[in-house]
C-alpha cells in the first residue's frame, strides 16, 4: 500500500537523502522515496501493520533530521 | 521571502557589516590577539549560531557526516590555527550560499506547483435551494454544482444548464477552449470561461480527473530515474572519502614537512567542499523539471525512471484505431455508376440507411447532410445491407454480397475503408468508400520521431490488411501487423521487447482502452485521448491527455533536454569540487573558494535544472 506524507522544514537536499535511507530501513516499509522538491514521503508499505509503521516513520523522521516534521 | 530567510539574512547583513569593523580595526591597531578573537566571534556566532547549533545536535545522535558538523569543523579548525577573518568570512559566504540556495529552490518549488494550478479551491453547491460554498472533496455524486466564469469545475459531471467554453490548457495542453452545452460530460479542473454552469457531479473529487492528475504527478517521484539512484549512491560515499581525504592530508604532510598549519588549512577545505549537496539536488530537480513541464503540455509521466528511458528509444509501437486514426469513420470516396452523380447517389444510400446508428450509417448521413431523407420502408438483411423504399424506387445498399445475390453487374472495388454498394430498382448506382480518418498529426509525429532517431516504427491493428496497408500508404511506418487479436498483440510486443538491441527503448501508444496488456508489456506504455478514462491513467507509464501523436516526439524531446541538463549538472559540479580538491591539496586554493564550489554550484545547478521548465 502506498502512503504520502507531507513533510515540513526540510531544507536540506543531502538529509532528504539521509531521511529516505532511514525510513526505507523501517521494517514493514518496502520501498521510500522522499522528493525534496515536492516536500513529500511516500511510503509502500505493508497494509496490516501501517498504523505502528506510520508511528514509527514520524519518530524516525525527527531523529534523522530535527528540523523536520511529517504531517499525514 | 519567508521569515526564516529574511531573518537569515538579516544575519547575513549584521555579520558582512561586523566582520569589515573588525577587520578594519584589527589593521588599524595592534592589540593582543586573544581581543581580536573575541570581536571576530561576534559576527561568527551572529551568523552561524544556527548551524553550530545543529552541529551539536547532529554530535548528540551520532551523525558526524552532516553539513553543519562538516562546516563548523571547517570554521573552528580555521580559528583554532588563527586563522580569524578567513573563518568568519567563510561562515558568512556560506550562509549567503545556503540564503541563495533556499531562494531558489523556493522559486522553483512556486514555478512547478503554478504549472499544475488545475486544483479546484472551492464548489459552490445548490442544497435545498440554497447556494452553499464547500470543499471539493465534500461534493458528492447527484449534487448540483454551480460553476461561475473564471471558476474551475471540481468535480467530473455532466451539464445540466447553460452554456459556455470551457479552457482545458492546464489538463491537456491544447489552448483552444472546448465549447459545451447541457448534456454534456465536463472534466474537472477546466476553468469555465464565460457562462454560468449547472453540473451534475457524477463522480466524488478523489475519484475525478483532476485528483488522480494530480496524484500521478505528485506521486511521481516515487519512481526514480537510474541516474537518481546513482548519484544518491555516489553522495553516500563522497562526504565520507573526502573527510578522510582531509584527515590524511592534515596528518601525513604535517609530520613530513613539520609545518602543520599550512596542512591543516588545506585540509579544512576539503571538509568545505565535503558535503554532496549540489549533486544531491540537481539530478532529481531536473527530471522534477522535466516532469512538470511536460505536464504543462498535456504529457504526465508517471516517474523519473520513465522520463529518463524515452531518451534513446529505438522502436515505437503504435496501436492503429484511435492513435493513428481518430477512430471514427468518414465518407472519403464516392464513386457513382453511368446515370447517377454523387449527390443521388449519397441521397440514396444516407436514406436506405436512414435508421441505422451503425458507424458506417452514421457516416453516409453526415456526408449525405440534408438529402437523407426517411424511406418509406426499411429492412435490414442481415449480413447484406438494407432493402429500402425510397422515392417509390427499390434501393439496395450493402456489401459486394447483397448485389451478387440480387444479381446485379456491379464493379468491385479493392479498398481500405469499407465499401457501400448501391443499386436504385435494380440498376446500379455506385459505390461510397468509408474510412477510418487518419489524424492530421500522425504523419508529422512520424518524421518528428524519425529526426530523434527512433529507427522502428510499427503498427499494429485488429482490423483487416486492406485498412492497415490503406493507412500505411499515407503514414509510411517501417512494419506493420494486422488482423491481430488481443493476445496476438502482446505477443508481438513480446519480441519486440526480447529482439530488440539492449539499449533501446520499446515504446507502445494506444488509447487505452482494450491495450492495457500491451501497455504494460512494453518499456514504457504511453495511453492517449486519456482524459476521463481511468483504465488508461492506470495501467500507462505515461498518458497523454488529448489525442495528438506528435506529444510522443515531445515527449522524447524533453527527456533528450533533461538529459543533457543532469549530464551538464553532474560534470559541472563534481568538476568545481574535483579542482577545489586538487588545488586545496596543492596549496593554491583559499576557503571560500570551496565555499564557492560547494553552494555556488549548488544554486547554479538549480538554476540550470529550472530551465526544464520550459518546453517550446
Amino acid at each position: 500500500m502506498k502512503k504520502t506524507f507531507r513533510v515540513e522544514d526540510l531544507d536540506c537536499a543531502n538529509c532528504a537523502r539521509e531521511l529516505e535511507e532511514a525510513l526505507a530501513a523501517i521494517p514493514g516499509v518496502n520501498k521510500a522515496a522522499v522528493s525534496f522538491m515536492a516536500q513529500k514521503v511516500i511510503l509502500d508499505i505493508d497494509e496490516s501493520i501501517a498504523d505502528t509503521i506510520e508511528k514509527t516513520a514520524v519518530k524516525v523522521a525527527k531523529k534523522e533530521v530535527p528540523e523536520c516534521t511529517l504531517v499525514f | 521571502m519567508t521569515k526564516k530567510q529574511k531573518k537569515l539574512l538579516i544575519r547575513v547583513i549584521v555579520g558582512c557589516i561586523l566582520l569589515a569593523a573588525v577587520f578594519i580595526t584589527e589593521k588599524l591597531t595592534e592589540w593582543n590577539n586573544w581581543i581580536y578573537l573575541i570581536l571576530y566571534l561576534i559576527p561568527y556566532f551572529i551568523t552561524g549560531w544556527d548551524v553550530l547549533y545543529k552541529c551539536i545536535k547532529g554530535i548528540l545522535r551520532g551523525d558526524f557526516l552532516d553539513e553543519a558538523f562538516l562546516m563548523t569543523l571547517a570554521t573552528i579548525g580555521a580559528l583554532i590555527i588563527s586563522e580569524y577573518p578567513e573563518a568568519v568570512f567563510v561562515m558568512v559566504f556560506y550562509q549567503i550560499g545556503e540564503l541563495f540556495q533556499s531562494l531558489a529552490v523556493e522559486r522553483s518549488r512556486k514555478s512547478i506547483s503554478a504549472l499544475m494550478d488545475i486544483r479546484p479551491d472551492s464548489a459552490t453547491v445548490l442544497r435545498d435551494g440554497a447556494e452553499e460554498e464547500v470543499l471539493p472533496e465534500e461534493v458528492v455524486p447527484g449534487d448540483t454544482v454551480i460553476v461561475r466564469p473564471g471558476e474551475k469545475i471540481p468535480v467530473d459531471g455532466e451539464i445540466l444548464s447553460g452554456t459556455s467554453a470551457l479552457d482545458a490548457k492546464a489538463l491537456t495542453g491544447e489552448s483552444v477552449p472546448i465549447d459545451v452545452k447541457p448534456g454534456d460530460s465536463v472534466v474537472s479542473g477546466s476553468i469555465n470561461m464565460n457562462g454560468i454552469l449547472k453540473i451534475t457531479a457524477k463522480k466524488t473529487y478523489g475519484e475525478s480527473s483532476v485528483a488522480k492528475i494530480l496524484s500521478l504527478v505528485e506521486n511521481s517521484s516515487f519512481n526514480k530515474a537510474k541516474s537518481e539512484n546513482f548519484i544518491t549512491k555516489f553522495a553516500k560515499y563522497y562526504t565520507p572519502a573526502v573527510v578522510v581525504g582531509a584527515l590524511l592530508l592534515a596528518i601525513i604532510p604535517s609530520i613530513v614537512t613539520g609545518e602543520p598549519k599550512t596542512w591543516i588549512y588545506r585540509a579544512l577545505i576539503f571538509l568545505v567542499v565535503s558535503c554532496p549537496c549540489a549533486l544531491v539536488i540537481s539530478v532529481p530537480l531536473s527530471f522534477f523539471g522535466g516532469i512538470g513541464g511536460a505536464s504543462t503540455k498535456g504529457i504526465l509521466i508517471k516517474g523519473a525512471n520513465f522520463l529518463e528511458a524515452v531518451n534513446n528509444t529505438s522502436t515505437v509501437v503504435f496501436d492503429k484505431t484511435g492513435t493513428l486514426t481518430t477512430g471514427t469513420f468518414k465518407v472519403t470516396e464516392v464513386h457513382p455508376a453511368d446515370g447517377f452523380d454523387k449527390d443521388s447517389l449519397l441521397k440514396y444510400a444516407s436514406s436506405a440507411e436512414f435508421y441505422s446508428n451503425h458507424p458506417i450509417a452514421i457516416s453516409l448521413k453526415e456526408a449525405a447532410a440534408s438529402s437523407a431523407a426517411e424511406p418509406q420502408d426499411a429492412k435490414e438483411i442481415s449480413g447484406f445491407g438494407i432493402e429500402a423504399i425510397v422515392d417509390g424506387k427499390q434501393v439496395l445498399c450493402g456489401n459486394h454480397k447483397l448485389m451478387d445475390s440480387n444479381n446485379i453487374a456491379f464493379k468491385k472495388l479493392t479498398k481500405g475503408g469499407t465499401v457501400v454498394y448501391t443499386a436504385v430498382d435494380g440498376k446500379y448506382a455506385g459505390a461510397v468508400v468509408i474510412e477510418d480518418t487518419v489524424k492530421p498529426t500522425s504523419a508529422q509525429a512520424l518524421k518528428e520521431l524519425k529526426e530523434l532517431g527512433v529507427s522502428k516504427t510499427v503498427m499494429l491493428t485488429g482490423d483487416r490488411r486492406e485498412a492497415a496497408e490503406s493507412v500505411n500508404a499515407k503514414l509510411g511506418l517501417s512494419e506493420i501487423h494486422y488482423e491481430l487479436l488481443p493476445e496476438d498483440k502482446v505477443a508481438v510486443m513480446d519480441k519486440m521487447c526480447t529482439q530488440k538491441d539492449k539499449k533501446g527503448t520499446v515504446i507502445f501508444v494506444g488509447d487505452g482502452i482494450n491495450d492495457a496488456p500491451v501497455l504494460t508489456r512494453a518499456d514504457v506504455g504511453i495511453a492517449m485521448g486519456a482524459l476521463g478514462s481511468d483504465a488508461a491513467i492506470e495501467a500507462a507509464d505515461m498518458v497523454i491527455m488529448d489525442d495528438d501523436p506528435s506529444k510522443i516526439a515531445l515527449a522524447i524531446k524533453i527527456s533528450k533536454k533533461t538529459r543533457r541538463i543532469v549530464v551538464e549538472n553532474v560534470v559541472f559540479a563534481l568538476a568545481a569540487k574535483l579542482a577545489v580538491l586538487v588545488l586545496a591539496a596543492l596549496g593554491l586554493a583559499d576557503m571560500w573558494i570551496g565555499v564557492l564550489a560547494d553552494v555556488g554550484v549548488a544554486v547554479l545547478a538549480i538554476l540550470n535544472a529550472m530551465r526544464n521548465l520550459k518546453v517550446k
